[in-house]
Order: structure tokens, then C-alpha cells, then sequence
């Protein structure tokens, strides 16, 4: 068996409220996605940093997706604001270091998004693979 | 900060629910071998009682200072092992939860050999983060004694004066002019032959007399916002809002009946078809006889699972409740009017507890029962002046039926009440596939949302009868009133810290709290931003947007979070079929004489009489680990099972499948 990392590893920032809840009523209700997904859960997707997204380039994986809580946020109405100015210096740094942007993405989460996390699993994981 | 060195890893089988698509076993001996990893097990349900006592042992004897729990969602146990350090003298917070069963061996049970491996690298990413926590201590918030209902059936209104007679102010909103849900129009009831109106009454004129408590009808909610002790709720009636400031809140929301479309069974286009709460209503507004739309009703069919239990349409759960108020509105009939004759068209009954007599009775009453298979379902069409119902009786070999009858009496099941989205919208909580509220564990945290201080009851969360939704809005108060009694809750310390050394004030975290939190510092002759720890949320909104990296979030350090994808990135090399030998022999079947040593000798010890773990433990003289996992594995194979609680109320005693044992 080993580590063939055949499917491109996708890390995923959820939210412990919203959209980590979605993420494990996926996997409560058996909605498949692929194994090489794993997930890091923080309190507010405005607090992922830039730095650990690049680690997390550096550590090989293919694609960082943030599932946010968007306009739900009950920390602050920014919040998809703020995510997005963080996505914005993720990639002024991943182009710096020769790293396609396409290869963060980020959606709206909510705490019953199992179908559509496991949907948006499977589409960032095709355009990942096209990357190849 | 120094890198823990004396680590506690447990990787849970959790019955199979993990290990029958994780290699536990295998990955447990590849993180036995790694640096500061002292402890290593697999455990066959973390969460047993007689695990935690090990844990705690192994904390104290091991002399550790961080453990990781890889089982099921942390959203379940994170408290149970977080009290487990607690008891062994461990900070809570150099603890981590590993979620390998909900993102992991149910996600990927598709894919076994990749979910091993997944498994294997969450494994480690949490053993990484564990060596770098922090020894924290926890935040208090004040909360305020107060609760918001928001629904005034039958659960609302206990639940209400419940609260209320622990201490609470509870604000409960109604949204229709009348409190008391549907069941006001049920009339009588099973099983001590009181109305509906008069159950609702006695509930209602509780609550009209309870100072604490203050009733809002033809109200909706509005904006809600805060958080756990301290919610703001927007109760509009009419032009007019309301603020309130509670600690928490209970949905009693209720349900809907099913209603079908036009033409299902005949139905909007025979006019002898209605539904069962038409019936009701009919059978308590009619006087000595029974008439519909002016004429004698001499004979009722009722055609049961009625848009429930489809297996393309919507709605595919059992509504549970409707065998038993169809087969006790045909007691009814029959108690008022004995000549009337009554079929009941199923599929399948269920009159479950002490509903069963309901079922025994309508039979011995001489009613006629017909099943009949989903995919044939019962035809009804006009006959001349009565209604003719064509059916595949399975109980007869298949034979096609014919039947006259007077009126079609479609037995429709319980669905989410219709503001259930809105609501959840509001409140951020979630819906199941069924689309009723969800509850976090449906055994476990049966009445608590994954959002904190939000609870659940009755049957908003599913179709329940009036006894069990009045349990489970009663439990969910026992649960608000634990939170609301004292003046402050315990929250975790998840709050921003500044590093001094590499802050020069830029201003930038102050400009984006919203919280008001960070403020500027005079500290060693130079400028600081500065925390206040009881205004901070945690969110790490400050975090990112600092130039120097001077900011991390407790619990989520550049180090545990670079830790963790570090872990996840670790190459692993797992065998294919790697189980080890020990976990083969429990697993190669159910049969006496393939089973280990060991079962034999448990299967003895239990023939005469039930025993707790610990007098199987000390009688066979085998650790108490090794006890539990053969006897969990045993379990599993219904080869034992449990036989109530000791005096202690703190082990299970254990006996062998089918035979009864005398405790005393």
C-alpha cells in the first residue's frame, strides 16, 4: 500500500461551528469523497494564515480549500472580506514561488453542506488533477 | 517551548465503526515506535468507562503529558477526555482529539486500504500538534438566567414551566394566535383518555400563571446573534421588535402533517378521502352517529404510510406515530359506534411499548387487517354511492381484493414544520436528511445542536409521540438550566496572544477587531498591542493581517497547525492485510471453536451469572484492556450483552446472549 498519493492531496481549513460539523455529517451519512482530503479545523476561516497555506504547498500538498462560514460567520459580517484578502496574499505569494492560483480555492460551508462538500471535493480534486 | 516528550496515543476501534475499514492495529504499532510517543494502544471504545480508567492510570503511572484520542468526531467526546486528563492531573488542553471514524472510515469506508493510510497521517498530525500544546487555563463568561422557547405545543409549554420552576425567565414565542400545536384537535388521547384541548389547557393556564414565565403569540424571530449565555433574540410581533438577552435557546418547533397531492389515493378528487387529522377532527366534532358530508358512515378504510417510507419519493423515514393513532382512532370508532366496520390497508404496523394493545384490541374488536406491498399500492375509485378500493392482500397469498367502504381514511405521517429552514438559517443549526432539526449524537447529545447553548425537543428533531417529545424537551431543559445556573460558564481559552518581542504596533489587529478587543501598550519603552482576554472571541481575525507574525491564536499556534500538515505529509508504510494476530482470532468468525483462549474462559465465568468487567478482570486474572476489548468483540458478534448497571451505577454486568441470569 504505502503512500502512492495517486489522487492530489487537498488541505482543507473548516470552521469547528459551521462547516466542520458539514464536513463530519459527510462522513455520517457515508457521502464519499476522496481519502487524499484532509481537513484542519480553526475557529474562523479570517484567522487561516497565508504561511501555513505555503507550508502546506511546500509539504506537497496539491490544493488548499477553505471552507468558510461566508455571510454566516457569527464572529463578524467581514468575514468573507477578510477570507478573501487572504486568499488574495496566498496567491501574490504562490505565484511568487511558481504555484498556480487555481490550486486555492475557496466556497461557503455550512453545518448540513454534506452534499456539497463532498461536490466541491470532487470538482477541486478533477481540476487538480487537470493541473498535473 | 519545549516539545512534549511523554505522549499517550489511543486509536479506537469504536465497536468496527473505525476498525472494519482503518487498520488500526498496524498503525498503532508504527506510531509505538515514534519519539515521544511512550503509550500506544488500541482500545475498542475509547469512551468505555473502563478505558478512561486506563487512561487515567496511564497518565499518572506513565508519568505523561499529552494524549491523543484518534476515535470519532471531537464534537462528541472532546469533553470526555479532556475530563479524563483532568482526573489524572493532565491540563485538559495537552490533549487532542483525532476525528478518524466521521472524516475518515465512514468517508472513505469506499476505499479501506486509502483510509488506513488518511487514518495513519491524522494520526500523527495530532501527535504533532499535542507536542507543541500549551498548558492553558479556561475563560469565564458571565450568562444570563434566561431562556427563549420558541414554540408553544405541548413540549414548548412543559419545557417552559420546567424551566421556570428551576429558576429560569424563559420568554416563550408562539407564532400562531393559540398556543398548543396540532394536538389540541386530536381529542382523545392514548393512554389515559384525556383530550388534547384538555392536556394543552391544563399546560396553557401553568404557564399564564408562572411569572417567570412571559408568553409572545402571533410572534416570529427575528435576527438572532451572540453566543452561549449571552444570545440576542429579535422577536418581532407585528410592527413591533423585542429584544431579549438569554442564555440560551430551546426549539420546540413541532411538525407539520403530511398533506397529499391532489389525487394520491383518490385524494382532492373523491370527496369520501381524507386524511387522519380530518378524520379526528370529524370523529370529535360528529354526535351518535357518525356522518360524512351528511351521510351514515358504516364502514372506514384506512390506507396506512401514506407519503412516508418512499422509496424515490421525499419523505423515506417512519413516521413511527401514525400505526398507533390510526389503529386508536379505530378503538374510538368502535367504542362510539360498534357497527361500523373498519379495514386497516398496511404496509407494515408499528405499535411499539405499550402501544402493542392498542393493536390487540382493534383485533379482537374485529377489524381487517390487509397488507399490502409499496410497489402495489391500493387503488381507489368511485363505486356508485360508496368508494371501491382495489388490493394485493399479501396476508392471503397475493389475492386481489375488492372492498366497498364509505370512507378512505389516508393515515399521513409527520413532516418538519415548514419554518423549519428559515429557522435554521437564523439560528446557524442543522437539518438532517429528513430535514428535521439535527441533534449533535442521536444517543449521546440527543438534544444538543453543534451550536453551543442552542438546544432541541420534541418533535422538531423527528416524529415522536407526546411522551417522548416531552422527555426530550425536558432533558434539553435540564441541559439549559446546567448552563444558566451559575452566574458564569467555562469557555475555552481560545483567545489571541501577542509576542511582545516581534510586535512594534502597527495598529492593523486593532483596526479589524470587531470586538474591541486589542489596544495599544506601553511595555519596555516601546508600543504593544495588547489583548483583553474577556472581550477576545478567538476568531483569529487579527492574526493574519500582522506584518510581524506577532500574533497566534491559543490552540492554533503556527507551530500545531505547521505541525499538523507536517503530519499529514509524513510517509507511511502500511502492508496490505496487516491485521495483527491478535485482532485475526477475534475476528475469523463467530463460531465457539475458532475463538480465542480467552472467550471460552469469559463464556464459562458467565454461564451462572452476569459480571461487571472488573469481576471478569480479577477473576481471570488478564489485564482490564485486553478483558474489554474480547468482551466489546464478543458483543459485537451478540455472542454477550450487556444486563443493567451495577449498584454503583458505574459498569454494565455482562451475560451471555439468551440466558437469564439472577443478579441477586
Amino acid at each position: 500500500m504505502g503512500n502512492q498519493h495517486t489522487r492530489p492531496r487537498i488541505l482543507v481549513f473548516s470552521t469547528d461551528k459551521i462547516s466542520d460539523p458539514g464536513i463530519d455529517q459527510a462522513g455520517l451519512r457515508k457521502i464519499h469523497y476522496s481519502p487524499s482530503v484532509y481537513v484542519i479545523s480553526l475557529p474562523c476561516s479570517s484567522g487561516i494564515k497565508p504561511r501555513w497555506i505555503m507550508h502546506a504547498f511546500n509539504q506537497g500538498f496539491d490544493g488548499v480549500f477553505i471552507a468558510a462560514d461566508g455571510h454566516e460567520c457569527s464572529y463578524s459580517s467581514k468575514c468573507p472580506e477578510y477570507t478573501n484578502m487572504i486568499i488574495e496574499e496566498s496567491q501574490r505569494l504562490m505565484k511568487e514561488a511558481n504555484i498556480s492560483p487555481k490550486r486555492i480555492r475557496m466556497a461557503a460551508i455550512c453545518s448540513v453542506c454534506a452534499e456539497p462538500f463532498a461536490s466541491h471535493m470532487a470538482n477541486f480534486t478533477r481540476i487538480l488533477a487537470e493541473l498535473e | 517551548m519545549e516539545k512534549k516528550q511523554r505522549i499517550g496515543v489511543y486509536i479506537c476501534h469504536c465497536g468496527g465503526n473505525i476498525s472494519d475499514y482503518v487498520d488500526v492495529s498496524q498503525i498503532k504499532d508504527i506510531v509505538k515506535g515514534l519519539d515521544g510517543v511512550v503509550v500506544a494502544k488500541n482500545v475498542m471504545f475509547a469512551c468505555a468507562d473502563s478505558n478512561q480508567k486506563e487512561m487515567v492510570n496511564d497518565i499518572v503511572d506513565q508519568k505523561l503529558d499529552g494524549i491523543v484520542v484518534a476515535s470519532c468526531s471531537p464534537k462528541l467526546h472532546l469533553h470526555t477526555f479532556r475530563n479524563v486528563a483532568i482526573r489524572a492531573g493532565l491540563n485538559p488542553y495537552n490533549y487532542t482529539q483525532v476525528n478518524i471514524r466521521e472524516q475518515c472510515s465512514w468517508a472513505h469506508s469506499d476505499t479501506p486500504s486509502e483510509a488506513s493510510e488518511k487514518a495513519a497521517g491524522l494520526i500523527l498530525a495530532g501527535i504533532n500538534r499535542v507536542s507543541h500544546s500549551e498548558a492553558l487555563e479556561n475563560i469565564e463568561v458571565s450568562s444570563t438566567r434566561a431562556a427563549v422557547v420558541i414554540g408553544a405545543g405541548v413540549s414548548g409549554m412543559r419545557a417552559a414551566i420546567g424551566l421556570s420552576q428551576m429558576g429560569n425567565q424563559v420568554y416563550l414565542i408562539e407564532k400562531e394566535y393559540k398556543p398548543g400545536g396540532h394536538i389540541a384537535r386530536w381529542g382523545e388521547m392514548f393512554m389515559d383518555g384525556k383530550t388534547g384541548d384538555e392536556i394543552i389547557s391544563a399546560l396553557l393556564t401553568k404557564v399564564k400563571s408562572d411569572k417567570n414565565i412571559t408568553l409572545f403569540t402571533n410572534a416570529g424571530i427575528g435576527k438572532v446573534s451572540g453566543s452561549l449565555g449571552n444570545f440576542d433574540v429579535e422577536v418581532r410581533i407585528s410592527d413591533e421588535i423585542l429584544n431579549l438577552k438569554v442564555g440560551a435557546i430551546l426549539v420546540t418547533t413541532g411538525y407539520d402533517h403530511y398533506q397529499p397531492a391532489i389525487g394520491e389515493y383518490g385524494y382532492g378528487e373523491l370527496s369520501n378521502v381524507i386524511t387522519l387529522p380530518e378524520f379526528r377532527e370529524l370523529l370529535n366534532n360528529c354526535g351518535d352517529t357518525l356522518n360524512y358530508q351528511n351521510k351514515k358512515v358504516n364502514s372506514i378504510a384506512f390506507i396506512y404510510c401514506v407519503g412516508m417510507r418512499q422509496t424515490k419519493g421525499e419523505n423515506k423515514y417512519c413516521s413511527r406515530v401514525c400505526c398507533t393513532t390510526a389503529i386508536h382512532s379505530s378503538l374510538l370508532v368502535h367504542n362510539k359506534f360498534k357497527s361500523v366496520l373498519v379495514y386497516h390497508l398496511y404496509r407494515d404496523i408499528r405499535t411499539y411499548g405499550k402501544q402493542e394493545v392498542l393493536y390487540e384490541q382493534s383485533s379482537k374488536n374485529g377489524d381487517i387487517y390487509l397488507k399490502f406491498d409499496e410497489k402495489i399500492p391500493p387503488k381507489v375509485s368511485n363505486s356508485k354511492h360508496r368508494l371501491l378500493i382495489q388490493v394485493k392482500d399479501e396476508l392471503t397469498r397475493k389475492q386481489d381484493l375488492e372492498l366497498e367502504t364509505d370512507l378512505v381514511v389516508l393515515v399521513t405521517g409527520l413532516v418538519p414544520g415548514k419554518d423549519t429552514a428559515e429557522l435554521a438559517g437564523k439560528l446557524k443549526i442543522p437539518v438532517g436528511n429528513d430535514k428535521f432539526f439535527n441533534e449533535i449524537h442521536p444517543k449521546l447529545r440527543p438534544v444538543e445542536t453543534v451550536i453551543n447553548g442552542v438546544f432541541i425537543g420534541g418533535s422538531c428533531q423527528g416524529p415522536k409521540n407526546i411522551t417522548e417529545s416531552v422527555q426530550s424537551a425536558m432533558a434539553a431543559t435540564v441541559k439549559i438550566n446546567a448552563l444558566t445556573k451559575n452566574p458564569t460558564i467555562q469557555l475555552e481559552p481560545v483567545i489571541a496572544r501577542v509576542n511582545f518581542d516581534t510586535c512594534v504596533w502597527c495598529g492593523k489587529c486593532a483596526e479589524v477587531c470587531e470586538y474591541d478587543a486589542v489596544h495599544p501598550l506601553e511595555m519596555y519603552g516601546k508600543t504593544v498591542a495588547s489583548v483583553n482576554e474577556a472581550v477576545c472571541k478567538g476568531c483569529g481575525i487579527c492574526a493574519p493581517v500582522c506584518p510581524n507574525d506577532a500574533i497566534d491564536i491559543a490552540q492554533y499556534s503556527n507551530a500545531e497547525i505547521e505541525g499538523m500538515i507536517d503530519g499529514f505529509s509524513e510517509k507511511v508504510e502500511l502492508k496490505e492485510s496487516a491485521e495483527s494476530e491478535d485482532e485475526q482470532s477475534a475476528v475469523t468468525g463467530a463460531e465457539m471453536k475458532d475463538q480465542p483462549q480467552l472467550w471460552l474462559r469469559i463464556s464459562a465465568s458467565l454461564q451462572k451469572e452476569s459480571k461487571t468487567i472488573p469481576a471478569l478482570v480479577k477473576e481471570l486474572d488478564v489485564p482490564a484492556n485486553v478483558l474489554t476489548y474480547h468482551l466489546m468483540t464478543m458483543n459485537k458478534y451478540s455472542l454477550v450483552e450487556a444486563d443493567g448497571m451495577d449498584d454503583s451505577d458505574e459498569y454494565y454486568y455482562y451475560r451471555l446472549k439468551n440466558i437469564q441470569h439472577d443478579q441477586n
